[in-house]
């Protein structure tokens, strides 16, 4: 018996793969397990290489793991590319109908099953897919009756004869593997789990809640990956809420649509990928030299140009953070997990309210698409707060007298008012303006509105700008990343701790503006630190060798091949450095 | 009730003496008071250039943006609140070089926004260089020897791209702009209004008097039908684009916020936000 396990589906793109793994870990989700889930894709629709890697647990968990216990193969390919991932234990389920051959040096044990044999008998090869998870079902020892409510919610309003069907071709798999392997596997046996009902759910998906909760009530957006779950989302449920999603041309006018919306007063969403948030820079400046609110999602891809766009990487840090000319407010908020993500794109939305500014909600590919289990999310714990919005009674002004939109108050944050309120005209320009938004270059005012402006943020409030896991006041090193990789550095700590090397990790949740003086007491209380992350030049570790120095105790360890960081990569680099 | 009078500000326009902006400003200005709105109740959205300053020098409330993106900013407002009267405005570099993608996603999408293009054939404010509405063969900074590009036909082009409303009119003629600008904002859905607005100090071949010779008023034209696409494309090819009046109008097309699904009647900046415990536990249970 194990506490968990990984499983993984490949084949060519088109053939289901998705669908496949959707169906099992939906499964395990119901039987209470916890998931991590990975997907290898390409950018094209049909054919090429795919697969999921499915890590089912009795525990929480948070990365890919480092080995495989199940390969479910559809071609010859998905056992050629992956079977160095599976460990002596391991075991091959293939199709028997390309005769599949396990290569030499690999270690696990290959069954052929008739996949698509099977489905055909049944009618339809579409439900060889249900076959392999029959046959997986019999390795873990689980019933195919487990696999029911979903099968029923799946194939349930096609008929119940789609269903019993379906059913059918989960009972053959599970029997074939039975005869030929004599019963289930002991060492893939699983645990049972607590059956208890869990969240399992996308980044994607879980910053489009937090968005949806929060007030969002238009989007602008253009389609790219790996964002446009987040523009699926709201399409799908926004007009449950009289809200609506404009598909705009590009993502300049996706950018400045939000500006137009957000400055007439609803809170308007915009989300992206690397190239989109390219276009978007001049818009992102606009946003900040009008004190207009604005959330953007920057769900990073491989880059720069188009890049690895269906891969993981962390390398659009430094555009996020000082990207447009000139000088503006902003921040940058980087969840780690779905559940961060969830509260923290409420929280980007207040803060953009509050502080009148730009807000980027920094993601990553492997937080936006990978699903995750997550614990229950407490919707007491949000909240929406719109800063210095006016109301509809504002005292008259004085005649032909603007409203002064751009008061220079001590906090730099000046009274906002929408159009269309009595009493509160004024303008609003990308130029340097006066206190009532006209334009102006006299010097002093320069001054005073930049000062203004740089003022917002001096006394920015965000809750646990860094996670903090450190449990020793003395640490040989400290472990620092953002996004994604969370999972991975905590689930490699207690092997360091196994070699007797006290760790400590700080994930990096508000990355600009900076917590420096967070970062510098656990950079202090370490020997040595180590950031973690995916991209070529080390972007995190000279964002924190910027603000707090240290250069020389501050050491990288990077991954830019376009896969997530596993534990053990981690664990045996740092093991390096150490 | 305002008049015209309500809706300037004290803000001295910073255009050349003679530029045609000012009898746009004029126009919009008039336009407003005679249907009735409040200065609160319009926002003026503009681009860069001589004329995106426009928006500045109306009482209203304004949005003066960047280079080219007038109209989705503008679109942006009044899909936060229809309760708004939305004009969009700016010069032809800015709507028709820099900023053509968005112009033709706007025509074909419909929302209620109104936008006035101060067309002037030339690039003012950067010093008199070449624009998609120069001549063929027009000489200036950028194209010393004469431009080799094709002016683009705005109007025709605004036809094919499903365009609901269509004007052209002339900074001159105040009387004729003003109605076309009422005309534009009671139009359900967009309208588009290109105005010639002679550039005095960088164009001096498409002048006033170049203008008034030139120009074919549809009015003058016996049977001119404006509400059917084919005479108007075919008026439109005769006379090279060189026409005044309302070309084009289509009263049946809803707009797309009377298309859009589920969007909320009430504007949506006056929405209540927060939602009950039972709807978030709906929402999540999609995920369970």
């Amino acid at each position: 018996m194990v506490d968990q396990l990984s499983w993984k589906v490949g084949g060519q793109q088109g053939e289901g793969i998705d669908s496949t793994g959707e169906v099992f870990s939906l499964a395990q989700n119901r039987l209470g397990y916890y998931l991590y889930t990975y997907r290898h894709f390409s950018s094209r629709i049909k054919g090429g290489h795919t697969n999921n890697k499915i890590r089912v647990s009795t525990k929480e968990i948070g990365a890919v793991s480092d080995d495989l216990d199940i390969l479910v193969a559809f071609d010859q390919e998905t056992i050629d590319v992956n079977y160095h991932e599976l460990h002596e234990e391991g075991l091959i389920i293939a199709d028997a109908k390309f005769n599949p051959t396990a290569p030499e040096d690999c270690k696990a044990k290959l069954y052929a099953v008739p996949f698509t044999e099977i489905a055909n008998e049944l009618g339809t090869s579409l439900m060889k897919n249900m076959v392999a998870i029959g046959a997986t079902s019999a390795i873990l020892g689980q019933s195919t009756e487990d696999y029911r409510e979903i099968v029923q919610e799946v194939y349930g309003r096609k008929g119940e004869k789609v269903v019993e069907k379906n059913m059918e071709a989960l009972r053959q798999g599970a029997e074939y593997f039975n005869e030929q392997a004599g019963g289930p596997i002991e060492r893939l046996q699983l645990e049972k789990a607590d059956g208890k009902k869990r969240m399992f759910i996308i980044g994607n998906d879980a910053i489009s809640l937090g968005f949806l909760v929060g007030g969002v009530r238009f989007m602008s957006a253009y389609p790219i990956t790996p964002a446009s779950e987040i523009m699926e989302y709201m399409i799908k449920h926004l007009p449950k809420y009289g809200g609506t999603v404009i598909q705009t041309e590009d993502e300049i006018a996706a950018a400045t649509m939000a500006i137009g919306a957000n400055y007439a007063g609803v809170r308007t969403i915009t989300a992206s990928a690397g190239p989109g948030l390219s276009l978007m820079m001049e818009a992102i400046g606009l946003s900040g030299i009008t004190e207009t609110p604005l959330v953007i999602v920057d769900t990073q891809r491989g880059g720069p140009s188009t890049g690895l766009p269906t891969k993981q990487e962390q390398s659009d840090l430094m555009a996020m953070i000082y990207g447009t000319h000139g000088e503006i407010p902003k921040v940058v908020i980087a969840p780690s997990t779905a559940e961060e993500a969830f509260y923290d794109a409420v929280e980007a939305l207040n803060i953009a309210e509050e502080y009148q500014c730009p807000v980027i909600v920094l993601s990553d590919l492997q937080l936006s698409l990978g699903k995750q289990t997550v614990q229950p999310l407490d919707y007491s714990k949000t909240e929406i707060r719109r800063g210095k919005l006016q109301g509809d009674e504002l005292p008259e002004l004085e005649a032909k007298e603007y409203f002064k939109r751009y008061e220079v108050t001590e906090d730099g944050i000046s009274p906002r008012v929408l159009p269309g309120t009595k009493n509160g005209i004024y303008h609003v320009t990308g130029v340097e303006h006066d206190q009532t938004g006209k334009p102006s270059e006299v010097a002093a005012n320069r001054q005073d509105q930049m000062d203004k402006r740089n003022r917002k943020l001096q006394n920015l409030k965000f809750k646990n700008p860094i996670f903090k896991n450190d449990k020793h006041d003395e640490a040989d090193v400290l472990v620092v990343g953002f996004n994604s990789t969370r999972g991975a550095i905590e689930e490699m700590m207690p092997r360091l701790e196994d070699d007797g090397i006290k760790v400590n990790h700080a994930h990096v949740r508000l990355v600009h503006p900076f917590p420096a003086k967070e970062m510098q007491e656990m950079v202090d209380s370490a020997k040595k630190v180590i950031v973690v992350e995916n991209n070529s030049t080390g972007q995190l570790a000279n964002i924190m060798k910027m603000n707090i120095g240290n250069l020389d105790k501050i050491n990288n360890v990077l991954k830019y091949n376009g896969n997530p960081f596993l534990p053990s990569e981690i664990y045996t680099k740092c093991k390096e450095l150490l | 009730m305002a008049t015209f009078k309500d809706f300037r500000n004290q803000v001295k326009p910073n255009w050349c003496p003679g530029c045609g902006d000012f009898s746009v400003q004029a126009a919009i200005q008039r336009a407003a008071a005679n249907i009735g709105l409040e200065p609160d109740d319009l926002a003026v959205v503009s681009g860069i250039g001589c004329s995106g300053r426009i928006s500045g020098y109306i009482n209203s409330y304004g949005f003066h943006g960047i280079h080219g993106r007038s109209l989705p900013i503008a679109q942006g407002v009044k899909m936060a609140n229809r309760d708004l009267t939305v004009i969009a405005s700016g010069g032809d570099g800015d709507g028709f070089a820099i900023g053509m993608g968005h112009t033709i996603h706007a025509i074909r999408r419909n929302i209620d926004v109104t936008y006035i293009v101060m067309d002037n054939q030339i690039y003012g404010l950067t010093k008199g260089q070449t624009s998609p509405r120069s001549d063929f063969g027009f000489k200036t900074k950028s194209t010393p020897e004469g431009s080799v590009e094709s002016s683009i036909s705005i109007m025709e082009t605004a036809l094919t791209a499903g365009a609901t409303f269509v004007a052209q009119s002339f900074s001159s003629d105040l009387k004729e702009l003003t109605s076309l600008i009422e005309q534009g904002i009671q139009h359900k859905g967009f309208s588009l209004i290109n105005v010639f607005s002679p550039c005095v100090t960088y164009n001096k071949v498409n002048t006033y008097d170049w203008f008034k010779e030139n120009l074919v008023s549809l009015a003058d034209i016996e049977s001119y039908d404006s509400s059917n696409r084919m005479i108007a494309m075919q008026t439109l090819m005769e006379n090279n684009g060189l026409v005044k009046g309302l070309i084009y109008q289509d009263k049946n097309k809803k707009s797309y916020q009377d298309l859009a699904h589920g969007y909320s009647e009430t504007a949506l900046s006056k929405a209540d936000l927060s939602i009950d415990d039972e709807q978030f536990n709906e929402l999540i249970s999609e995920f369970m």
